[in-house]
């Protein structure tokens, strides 16, 4: 595999396979790396209904045709490495894998997306896998005629409760606001199942058991009594933290850490771009990480081009006699 | 059967023969999900890395699963995968849930030098 690419994109959701999808189409050599598998959210995602022109698609389906669509028209992938050094700010970006390879492009695309928000609690850690989980579709039929809690009040979180009812006794949503985030239907679909109970304004301060999770200890704001609910699992869909810890030095960050860009996708460094939900934004969903990839490929393709006739014009003005060089136009 | 190029153990004889033929074996229990795939994903791309160290995968709903369900260490845990490292044959550590190329590799390096 070469070590010098036209674009390097960092993350291997859909944002950052769109972008590679647009450059590759644009012969430019692309290099998509992932420091984890191949897929971003949609791997996580159970049905997928909302993508226009696909009525109703598993998640992973999309993402493995994403990947193949990338690597069909030429994107090369490294997924499962570890970015053990960068260097963004320079005129040529390099990334090194593993603390082996070294990849190098005048430009490159940030889209490395979010990962699960925990509570941040202590004893979270303490039950993973041993009664908190973070994916439905993996582990609800560890919960077959249980009664489980739902901890969260967005879109996934009332979608993954109703699924969930499929294997469980009772689903019990606590939620630490008076209102859900989720969209009207998610939330209508929820309060019509008749297995799922809802406890608002309940923050999750503890979880306890023995060698497995038993309970969950919440603070109730509205008595602001504590209270301790029984439950054979916990399933914890809070949202997502965006992935920018190794650019906190190099790219303007938003206070919540997202990364601040233009309407082109454009950092505050010269040929980095941004893609995704690891991007600055109101609004994430599938088809803006998609829209934010389109974008983010076309102004770096722009980006590359110009900076292809700067090195034209600077060649031609060093080979020119001296008397038209001084009358040369300047390119900016 | 799972979609992967691992070697897979679909049945006793399967297991028996990657315990006695390695020193070390790592064997995912698991489905082709979300959480399972990336743990696939890292074995196939660290096989080259690490040739003391066999790799297997294991379909958790078929009916040599039992003898990973049924370990100790794994009758508490609740979320795919289920991962087992065997020393000489012995269980020597079980983790659920999906993990980290870091946390593998950690795990195999701490395999190996036992």
């Amino acid at each position: 595999m070469s070590t010098h690419y036209d674009a390097i994109i960092l993350g291997a959701g859909p944002a950052g396979f769109t972008a590679g999808i647009y450059l590759a189409r644009s012969k430019r050599r692309v290099l998509i790396i992932d420091q984890s598998t191949a897929g971003g959210q949609p791997i996580f995602t159970h049905k997928i209904a909302n993508y226009p022109g696909l009525p109703e698609v598993h998640g992973y389906e999309l993402a493995f045709a994403l990947k193949k669509q990338a690597q069909d028209f030429g994107c090369d992938l490294e997924t499962n490495v570890e970015i053990t050094s960068m260097e963004l700010t320079g005129p040529v970006k390099r990334v090194e894998l593993d603390g082996e390879d070294v990849y190098e492009a005048p430009s490159l695309i940030v889209a490395t997306g979010g990962m699960p928000r925990s509570l941040g609690i202590g004893s979270e850690e303490d039950f993973k896998a041993r009664g908190i989980s973070y994916c439905a579709t993996c582990d609800g039929d560890f919960y077959t005629d249980k009664d489980i809690v739902v901890v969260g009040g967005g879109n996934t979180a009332l979608e993954e409760a109703v699924s969930l009812t499929r294997y469980a006794r009772s689903v019990t949503i606590l939620h630490v606001l008076n209102e859900f985030q989720a969209f009207p239907q998610a939330v209508e679909e929820a309060r019509a199942n008749p297995k799922i109970r809802f406890i608002m304004e309940a923050e999750v301060t503890a979880f306890e058991g023995d060698e497995r999770l038993g309970r969950v200890r919440y603070l109730d704001h509205a008595s602001g009594e504590e209270v301790v609910l029984e439950t054979d699992g916990v399933f914890i869909f809070i949202g997502y933290v965006p992935n920018t810890a190794p650019f906190a030095s190099t790219l303007d960050l938003s206070p919540r850490g997202e990364i601040l860009a233009d309407e082109d996708m454009a950092t505050n460094v010269a040929g980095v771009y941004v893609a995704g939900d690891v991007r600055q934004k109101r609004y994430r969903q599938l088809t803006t990480a998609v829209a934010d990839g389109t974008i983010a490929a076309l102004a770096t393709i722009e980006y590359l081009d110009r900076q292809a006739a700067n090195r034209t014009s600077n060649q031609s003005q060093s080979q020119a006699p001296i008397d038209s060089q001084d009358h040369a136009p300047t390119l900016t | 059967m799972l979609q992967t190029n691992l070697t897979h153990i679909e049945n006793e004889l399967d297991l028996q023969t990657a315990l006695e033929g390695n020193d070390n074996v790592m064997v995912t229990c698991g489905r082709m999900g979300p959480m399972c795939i990336p743990v696939y994903d890292i074995m196939e791309g660290l096989e080259k890395k690490y040739e003391d160290v066999a790799f297997r995968d294991m379909a958790f709903d078929s009916p040599i699963a039992t003898t990973v369900k049924g370990l100790p260490d794994a009758r508490l845990l609740s979320s795919l995968p289920f991962i087992v490292y065997y020393k000489n044959g012995q269980v020597t550590k079980v983790t659920g849930g999906i993990q980290t190329k870091k946390q593998v590799k950690e795990n195999l390096d701490e395999l190996r030098q036992k």
